[in-house]
């Protein structure tokens, strides 16, 4: 009784702290560990930078866009062509900045389109962006794909970690924000949210642009782990709907929703694929279905139901004890 | 000056016009009415006004400023506010957080946090729904969410207030409740103008009233004049409503 009261009082303290504890332990994760699951780590990172910011735009909005890829991608081969030129912190920022132009652009000419519409075209996307990359390379540098100098796991790593921190603080801020409130109306109804003073198509532009620019730092830091790439191998479409079905099985109405998720996700679909190889996507499939069928806000929404249903047996119990205090007074 | 003004009005969708060479002016602090068969134009024309559909031809001008070409987020900047014919909430949203929308993005100013959440407290209160501002819209009755969308355009501090058929599917003492409710707003000193079918309601608080027909303007008078004139009695109104009833 004392501690769920404690809890509730509380709650902003024991949040801070936990969140410290999990910075601490993240922070000293590379010390005590082997590197593959530094690696292992890093990857979980890179899907929660995906998922969060995918859910940032689709998620509010409705706008289901399938171009995270497009972004993604677009970050790994800055990294490719610029690597030998500037320091890979630059870089970062270079490939986020190219895809928020990128984005804005896309966004500019796209988000007229609607519904099913708007998400075809995002797909299509990414299958030219594959297309022109591959035109390029063989005009240009009469060669099929780049190769990538590695960089260590720690610096990596570290990268990866400073990127999550200001994307997942940038999120929650423009979540809470007006901005936030603008995307959730215009995910409500937008003819309504337009009548109501808010400027819908810059609105959406800019989120679109901003969520695309995370994915394309994100991408930049990817990069070096994966030593060679080709167009197919950076704008491979398992980018676009991994982050999706992350978003989608955490719940996207807060957002530790897509960081759990991508955590979960993230984390199966490394050790499965170890023992399964690729029969791990039909488990997802599978996982996918019945959250999708039971769970229609994810895995976020399991607290309020579990909630709800111990709440009553909570609720029993200290009822149960206070008639017992009553009779002994 | 009349606050809000129409010349020549028109919209045309191929070869159909939906609204064809409409005049109307709206005095400040009116509340006026536009009634007519479905399919007349009442709602393209909110349309026009609210910039929802761009104008094939004419002008509209609000305060002696043109609105052609503007986007409808422009409009209710500037103080043109409006309400929909089938209800158009943030169904998922709580019902302040509704109304916290109009507040915070409908003003031409910049609109702080705590200030937006007072004037959607107001308007929720002005419409009677203060007790319900936590439940999401979706969950409540056609009466509340048509208030809500009330209280959500309110928020947005228009001048004029375009009312979509605000007491259609509502039961007699919603309907009576709803007259009441636009009265206080006019009130309040914000204009109305009203799209409106139930005949009592039009009939009660409109000072002035314009009827279409085929998207032309057929008839604009006091209810007792629209209530006899002969065509629209033929076109609309039926034999059985008289002047003066």
């Amino acid at each position: 009784m004392d501690i769920t009261r404690f809890i509730s009082t509380h709650r902003k303290l024991l949040l801070v702290g936990f969140l410290v504890l999990i910075l601490i332990f993240i922070t000293t994760f590379p010390l005590y560990t082997q590197a593959s699951h530094v690696r292992l780590l890093t990857t979980l990172l890179i899907y929660v930078v995906l998922a969060v910011s995918w859910a940032l735009f689709s998620g509010t909005t409705g706008y289901m866009s399938l171009a995270p890829a497009a972004f993604f991608g677009l970050g790994i081969y800055t990294m490719a062509l610029l690597q030998k030129e500037l320091p890979f912190f630059l870089i970062i920022a270079i490939g986020g900045l190219a895809a928020f132009i990128f984005a804005l652009l896309i966004g500019l000419v796209t988000l007229r389109l609607r519904g099913i519409y708007f998400t075809i075209f995002t797909f299509g996307l990414v299958i030219f962006m594959t297309e022109i990359i591959q035109y390029l390379e063989t005009r240009l540098w009469g060669q099929h794909g780049q190769h990538i100098d590695p960089i260590d796991n720690e610096t990596i790593f570290y990268a990866m970690f400073v990127l999550v921190v200001v994307t997942v603080l940038a999120i929650y801020l423009i979540r809470r924000s007006r901005y936030g409130l603008a995307l959730l109306s215009i995910g409500g109804n937008e003819e309504a949210a337009e009548h109501m003073g808010i400027n819908t198509t810059r609105t959406k532009v800019l989120i679109f642009a901003i969520s695309s620019f995370f994915m394309g730092a994100t991408g930049v830091i990817a990069a070096p782990s994966l030593v060679y790439v080709n167009a197919n191998i950076a704008f491979s479409t398992y980018y676009s709907f991994m982050p999706i079905f992350m978003a989608i099985f955490g719940g996207m109405g807060q957002i530790h929703g897509p960081i759990i998720g991508a955590v979960i996700f993230g984390y199966l679909e490394k050790t499965l694929r170890a023992q399964l190889f690729s029969y791990f996507m039909l488990g997802f499939g599978i996982i996918m279905v019945a959250v999708i069928l039971f769970l229609p806000n994810g895995m976020m929404g399991l607290v309020p139901m579990l909630q709800s249903k111990l709440g009553g047996v909570i609720s029993k119990i200290r009822k149960g004890g206070q008639a017992e205090q009553h009779a002994n007074t | 000056m009349p606050i809000l003004e129409g010349q020549g009005v028109s919209k045309y969708f191929g070869g159909l016009a939906a609204v064809s060479n409409v005049d109307f002016h709206i005095d400040q602090g009116e509340i006026v009415g536009m009634i007519g068969p479905n399919g007349a134009g009442k709602t393209t024309l909110f349309n026009l006004i609210s910039a929802a559909l761009p104008i094939s031809s004419g002008e509209i001008r609000f305060k002696g400023q043109k609105l052609n070409g503007l986007k409808p987020h422009q409009i209710c900047k500037m103080g043109v506010s409006r309400t929909f014919q089938e209800t158009k909430v943030f169904a998922n949203m709580p019902v302040l957080q509704n109304v916290l929308v109009g507040a915070f993005f409908g003003s031409p100013n910049r609109v702080l946090g705590a200030d937006a959440t007072r004037e959607a407290t107001q308007a929720l209160e002005f419409v009677g729904l203060s007790a319900m501002s936590t439940t999401p819209v979706k969950d409540l009755t056609l009466a509340s969410q048509k208030r809500t969308e009330v209280a959500r355009a309110l928020a947005t501090k228009p001048e004029v207030l375009l009312l979509d058929e605000l007491m259609a599917g509502l039961t007699p003492t919603e309907v009576s409740e709803a007259m009441e409710l636009v009265r206080k707003i006019r009130d309040k000193g914000i204009t109305v103008f009203m799209v409106e079918h139930v005949m009592k309601a039009i009939m009660g608080i409109c000072e002035r009233i314009m009827a279409l027909h085929h998207g032309e303007k057929i008839a604009e008078g006091t209810p007792q004049e629209i209530a006899a004139n002969k065509q629209v009695i033929e076109i609309y109104l039926g034999e059985e409503i008289r002047a003066g009833s």
